[in-house]
C-alpha cells in the first residue's frame, strides 16, 4: 500500500464543483510539486491533504490510517505568509513545535531547558542561531520561511505541505531556499507536497510534478465541472526520459 | 511640493503641539478678563490666577470639618471605583471575547445577543442598578462594568476572528488543543489589542463613573463637582475637571507604555 493514498476525491461547494475524480498515490519520501493555473484547486487540494477541509466524496489516507477530520501533528504546513507566531521569539517558535501538544502548551522545567538547547541547535543549523531572541518581524522574508520550515519539521510530521512557500521571496533568496530545502530533504527523507506557481521550481525540486486543470468545460455552466490531475510528470533527471500523460483519460479529444 | 508630503521639523512639531493648548488658555483668559472687567465678582469665568489659588488650596488644605484633604480623598475613591470596574470589564471582555472568537458554538449562541445588549444605553438602566444594588459602591462599579463590557467583548471577539487563519491552522499541525490555541496563540496576540480597546473605553468609563457619583454618592470626583455646582464654584469645578483630564491622560499614557514594554512585537500603535 502506498504511503499517501488519495482515492477518488470530489469536492463541491453547493453546486460549485471544485475538484473531481482526483486520485493519487505517493510513496514515502517522494517530493510532489503541484502546479496549475490560478483557481484550479491546487491550494484546495493541499487543504484537503491537511484535513482542514473534508472532501465531499472519497478519502485521503496516510499509511492506510483512518482519514483525519482535522489538522494534526502528522501533517506539517508552511504557508506563504503568517507561518510563524509573531508573538514568540525565534527560538520559542521552534520550542513551540515541541510544547504545543503538551497540556497548557508548556513543557516541564527540565524538559524546557533541553528543548531550548535543541531549538538553539536547530537555529544554528539553519543559520538563525544569532537571531534566537529576536521576534520574527525582525527577520527577512527568506529567514522567516526558513524558520517556518524548521518549525514544521521539528514537530516530526509524516508529510510536509508547502503552500507557495517561496512565492513572496526575491529570486536570489528563492534559490538559497531551494538549496536549503533540498538539504533538509536529504537529511529527513520527508514526504513533501509543494504547491507552486513556478514551473521551473516545481521541476527542480520535485520527484513528480502533478498538474491540476479543468479537463471538462461546460460553456453554459462553468462551475459544473471541477479540476482534476491532468498530468503526472516524472521530474527526476529533469523530467527526461519519461512522463505519464493522463490527458487521454480525462480530456475530450478535439472534435 | 504637495501638502501631504511636507513634514514639520522637530521644533515645529513641538510648537504645533503646544499651539492649541495655548490658544485655549488665551481664549479663556480673554473671555474671563472681559467678564471680570464688567463685574469683578463674576463667578462664571474665574481668572486663571484664581483657579491656580483654588487648586493650591484644594490640593494642600485639609477640610475644616473632617480634617482630610478632600481632593486626594475624592481621587482615591474615584480611582478605586474606576479601576475595579475597568478591571472586571476587561476580564469579562477578554474571556467572553476569546470564547466567541474561537468557538463557533459560543459565537452562534452569544454573537447576536452581545450585539443587542451592547445597544442598551447604560445610563438608562442606572435607576435599575441603584434599586438592585443599592446606593453603595457596587452600583457605581456595576455601571462601569455594564457600560464598557459589551464594547470590549465585541472588540476582542472581532480581533480574535481577525487573527490570520494560517496561524490557527499552524498551531493545530503542531498538536495544539483548543485550550492551548486559546492560551498560547490567541491570548498573547489579543493582549496588546485589549489594552488598546481598554484605552478607548476609558473615556466612557469616566463618564459612567462621574454620572453615577453625581447622582448618588458622598465622596468622589464626580460627587464634588456636582456638589459645588450649587454654589457656582467654577474655580473648584475647573480644578477638578483639569485634574480628572490629567489623570485620564496619565492612565492612557501608562497603558500605552505598558503595552509597548510588554508586547514589543506588536509594533507601534496609536
Amino acid at each position: 500500500m502506498s504511503f499517501v493514498s488519495v482515492d477518488n476525491i470530489f469536492l463541491r461547494y453547493g453546486t460549485f464543483s471544485i475538484l473531481e475524480r482526483v486520485s493519487l498515490s505517493v510513496e514515502e519520501g517522494e517530493f510532489i510539486s503541484i502546479v496549475g493555473a490560478s483557481g484550479c484547486g491546487k491550494s484546495t487540494f493541499l487543504r484537503l491533504l491537511l484535513a482542514e477541509e473534508q472532501p465531499t466524496r472519497g478519502e485521503i489516507r496516510i499509511e492506510g490510517r483512518e482519514p483525519a477530520v482535522e489538522p494534526g501533528r502528522e501533517r506539517g504546513i508552511v504557508f506563504q505568509r503568517y507561518s510563524v507566531f509573531p508573538h514568540m521569539s525565534v527560538r520559542d517558535n521552534i520550542v513551540a513545535a515541541e510544547s504545543f501538544d503538551k497540556p497548557l502548551g508548556r513543557l516541564k522545567r527540565g524538559e524546557r531547558v533541553a528543548a531550548r538547547e535543541r531549538a538553539q541547535a536547530t537555529l544554528d543549523r539553519i543559520g538563525l542561531g544569532h537571531m534566537g531572541h529576536a521576534y520574527p518581524t525582525a527577520l527577512s522574508g527568506g529567514m522567516q520561511q526558513r524558520l517556518a520550515i524548521a518549525q514544521a519539521l521539528t514537530a516530526r510530521p509524516r508529510i510536509l505541505l508547502l503552500d507557495e512557500p517561496f512565492g513572496a521571496l526575491d529570486p536570489g533568496t528563492r534559490l538559497q531556499m531551494h538549496d536549503f530545502l533540498t538539504e533538509l530533504r536529504e537529511e529527513t527523507k520527508m514526504t513533501v507536497f509543494m504547491v507552486t506557481h513556478d514551473l521551473q521550481e516545481g521541476f527542480k525540486l520535485g520527484d513528480r510534478v502533478i498538474v491540476f486543470d479543468k479537463p471538462r468545460w461546460d460553456p453554459t455552466d462553468p462551475s459544473a465541472y471541477g479540476a482534476t490531475i491532468t498530468y503526472d510528470f516524472d521530474a527526476r533527471n529533469n523530467g527526461i526520459p519519461f512522463q505519464d500523460i493522463l490527458e487521454a483519460d480525462h480530456a475530450h479529444p478535439p472534435a | 511640493m504637495r501638502l501631504i508630503n511636507r513634514q514639520p521639523s522637530r521644533a515645529l512639531t513641538v510648537f504645533l503641539a503646544m499651539l492649541p493648548f495655548a490658544a485655549l488658555l488665551i481664549a479663556y483668559s480673554v473671555a474671563s478678563e472681559i467678564r471680570l472687567a464688567a463685574n469683578p465678582s463674576d463667578r462664571l469665568l474665574p481668572s486663571l490666577s484664581t483657579i491656580g489659588e483654588t487648586a493650591v488650596r484644594l490640593f494642600t488644605e485639609p477640610d475644616k470639618r473632617s480634617g482630610r484633604i478632600l481632593l486626594w480623598y475624592d481621587t482615591g475613591v474615584s480611582l478605586l471605583r474606576l479601576f475595579i470596574g475597568v478591571f472586571c470589564a476587561s476580564f469579562v471582555g477578554l474571556t467572553v471575547g476569546l470564547l466567541i472568537g474561537l468557538l463557533p458554538h459560543v459565537r452562534a449562541m452569544l454573537g447576536v445577543f452581545v450585539a443587542v445588549i451592547s445597544m442598551i444605553p447604560p445610563l438608562a438602566i442606572l435607576p435599575i442598578l441603584f434599586i438592585t444594588f443599592g446606593l453603595g459602591e457596587l452600583a457605581k462599579v456595576v455601571l462601569i462594568i455594564i457600560g464598557i463590557t459589551p464594547f470590549l467583548i465585541r472588540d476582542v471577539s472581532q480581533r480574535v476572528v481577525d487573527i490570520p487563519h494560517e496561524l490557527i491552522v499552524k498551531a493545530q499541525t503542531l498538536g495544539a488543543s483548543s485550550l492551548v490555541i486559546a492560551l498560547r496563540v490567541a491570548l498573547p496576540q489579543i493582549m496588546p489589542r485589549l489594552i488598546q480597546s481598554v484605552r478607548l473605553s476609558l473615556g466612557p468609563a469616566w463618564l459612567f463613573l462621574i454620572a453615577a457619583e453625581a447622582i448618588a454618592s458622598d465622596l468622589g470626583l464626580g460627587y464634588r463637582i456636582f456638589l459645588v455646582r450649587r454654589y457656582l464654584a467654577m474655580d473648584v469645578i475647573l480644578t477638578y475637571v483639569i485634574w480628572i483630564t490629567l489623570l485620564a491622560f496619565l492612565i492612557d499614557w501608562l497603558l500605552r507604555v505598558a503595552s509597548r514594554k510588554l508586547y514589543p512585537w506588536a509594533g507601534k500603535g496609536l
